[in-house]
């Protein structure tokens, strides 16, 4: 009969409007400034940098200034400068380590590529700026966050970035110790244990030459 | 006809005559057509598209489409950045199916490099795709119905069910709609057991609410009236023009890629095809609740049979990565049509050429012959029947 796909619509506005009072899953609406959303685990909108000790922020970020996120952000959007001594040696530091976060896309390639654990994504969505210009570009000193405050944003991720760096500190000290040990038997001569990685290095590639006038 | 000075009448600036369908300059009580611009500012374009439309009394003579308002230089700009770097990009193609955009990326750069996928992510790729179909159509039906004048009520209950969906990218992938979640070589991140029942209580759901979806409007009279035997297209026109996905299915022809190519793991689950007999705007909208239902049951499958094992390949390498010099097509069935990536790698780290096969793109080439002789009012519907997404018209 005409009309009944109308009657059978309005059946069920009707049923959603009186079902909109009485059932717990519908009550959706979030009072918002007071109340908030619980966020995802995984949740992720801007970059920081994680350091180690929180009484030195700047001194102790785990962040060695590599630049390879630099390099592989898609909008590049991050700027790093190495921090260097008067003689120009490099520090292994950042100097500057500069995000605009206005043009960050929030795509955590940066965190995936860094070898050194030393930036990951934050979870701080207030961020409304009233400068236009310099506003939203963060420094080093506004991205440093502890790892405290990482491991309140991801717990389980960040549980395994610690265990990560404890087995590779592990591992250095003991190649250290190993490094170490042959180095104190032969005391006198400073310069061969300050050499130990260049000799392997030729040795690799001597095996090179005589293969290819074997063919 | 014979009359010689007929032409003239025209609007100055139309590139030819209009066909023999015309009356204005034919009859006795002609006036001359009228030239409408809709948009690129109009809320029935889906984003910033304009449609230069010529009209004959209400009828629609011509119908020029003008597009390239949101032109981002999205392919020149993944010939610059490296393969990796172009994942977060293809979010931003068509950013309601973030989810499969990256697989089909994905699956390009992984025919180039000759990267194996392992089970465990085939599966959740095809869980998410899945997902990603729901969502997608269920917008559709929504904004198509808001289209026609169903205001509101069919567009919020769709977005309730969208929100639950983007719900639960949200909690896998850390961001709603620009997931950037599949690598070469597998995904991101393995999905909990906690995330997987999450998925298993939505899909459960769902069946309900389309039920209630079709109740509440598919049997309607007035959307009935209005839809059927609009915009009609024909398969001829359809298969000639390229035009693929639910726009291809709802006109009779049964071409789906899941089936053809049989990429990931789909070979493994059962599903029907769904297909339309008379290719107007309401056997569009049926095919997309038609095509939801079959994804519940794909959902289904995959979820039971999802294996244990590595998410990502071990050999898999994302940073430093540079394929062979070659070239690959990668393409599957998106939600919106066949979606594909081509790339030439000269074994740089960037691809030397990527090119995009976007189906929104190719699915619009056919408006003007779907709307010629229709009212404006139609050609809002038939629009947003097509079901295209700006972002990836114009890339």
């Amino acid at each position: 009969m005409l009309g009944t796909g109308l009657l059978q619509g309005l059946a069920v506005t009707a049923k959603n409007l009186v079902g909109s009072f009485h059932d717990p899953e519908r009550y959706v609406t979030m009072e918002y400034p007071e109340v908030k959303t619980k966020l995802p685990e995984n949740y992720r909108n801007f970059p920081f940098l994680v350091h180690d000790d929180p009484k030195d922020p700047l001194g102790s970020l785990r962040c060695v200034a590599c630049t390879i996120c630099e390099t592989e952000c898609p909008p590049q959007c991050i700027y790093i400068v190495m921090d260097r001594d008067e003689k120009g040696k490099a520090l292994k530091r950042p100097k500057v380590f500069d995000i605009d976060i206005s043009v960050c896309m929030s795509c955590q390639i940066c965190v995936e590529v860094c070898p050194f654990d030393a930036i990951k994504m934050d979870q701080h969505y207030e961020i409304a700026e009233t400068n236009r210009f310099q506003g939203l570009l963060l420094s080093r000193e506004q991205l440093s966050k502890s790892n405290a405050y990482y491991h309140q944003l991801h717990p389980t991720e960040a549980a395994a970035v610690d265990a990560l760096l404890a087995e590779q500190k592990a591992k250095q000290a003991a190649a250290k110790a190993a490094k170490a040990a042959p180095a104190a038997k032969p005391p006198a001569p400073a310069a061969p244990a300050a050499n130990p990685p260049p000799p392997p290095a030729p040795s690799a590639e001597a095996p090179k030459p005589p293969t290819p006038p074997a063919p | 006809m014979t009359s010689p000075a007929a032409p003239s009448s025209f609007p100055s600036g139309l590139p030819s005559s209009p066909g023999a369908h015309v009356r204005a300059v034919h009859d006795d009580f002609h006036g001359d057509l009228l030239e409408v611009s809709m948009g690129p500012h109009h809320p029935s374009t889906h984003g910033v598209f304009r449609m230069i439309v010529t009209l004959d009394g209400e009828r629609i003579v011509r119908l020029k489409p003008v597009f390239g308002y949101l032109h981002r230089n999205h392919e020149k700009l993944g010939e610059q950045t490296t393969y990796l770097a172009s994942m977060p990009y293809t979010d931003r193609l068509d950013y309601l199916n973030s989810m499969t955009n990256n697989w089909a990326y994905a699956i390009a750069v992984e025919k180039l490099a000759g990267q194996a996928v392992p089970e465990r992510a085939e599966y959740v790729r095809v869980i998410l795709a899945e997902l990603t179909r729901l969502l997608n159509h269920t917008c559709l039906a929504g904004f198509l119905l808001q289209d026609t004048g169903c205001s509101g009520t069919p567009l919020m209950y769709a977005f309730r069910e969208r929100e639950k969906i983007l719900d639960l990218f949200e909690s896998l992938s850390g961001s709603r709609m620009m997931c950037n979640f599949q690598r070469f070589g597998g995904c991101r991140l393995d999905p909990t057991p906690e995330w997987l029942a999450a998925v298993r209580q939505l899909v459960d759901g769902y069946g309900r609410f389309l039920d209630e979806f079709e109740a509440l409007i598919s049997g309607n009279e007035i959307v009935m009236a209005r839809t059927q035997g609009t915009g009609v297209l024909t398969p001829a026109l359809a298969i000639s023009a390229g035009v693929t996905g639910p726009m291809l299915r709802a006109t009779g022809v049964d071409y789906d890629l899941r089936k053809v190519d049989g990429y990931g793991v789909y070979p493994r689950f059962e599903f029907r095809v769904p297909l339309g007999a008379h290719g107007d705007t309401y056997d569009r909208y049926m095919i997309r609740i038609l095509e939801m239902r079959e994804s519940i049951q794909i959902l289904r499958q995959a979820l039971r049979d999802l294996p244990a094992g590595p998410i990502l390949d071990p050999k898999a390498k994302n940073r430093g990565f540079r394929p062979k010099p070659g070239e690959a097509y990668g393409r599957i069935e998106g939600p919106k049509g066949e979606i594909g990536f081509y790339l030439i790698s000269d074994g740089s780290p960037n691809p030397f050429r990527y090119r995009v096969r976007p189906p929104s793109f190719v699915n619009l080439t056919i408006l003007e012959d779907m709307c010629l002789g229709q009212t404006v009012a139609d050609a809002v519907i038939i629009l947003g029947s097509i079901d295209i997404v700006l972002g990836e018209v114009d890339r």
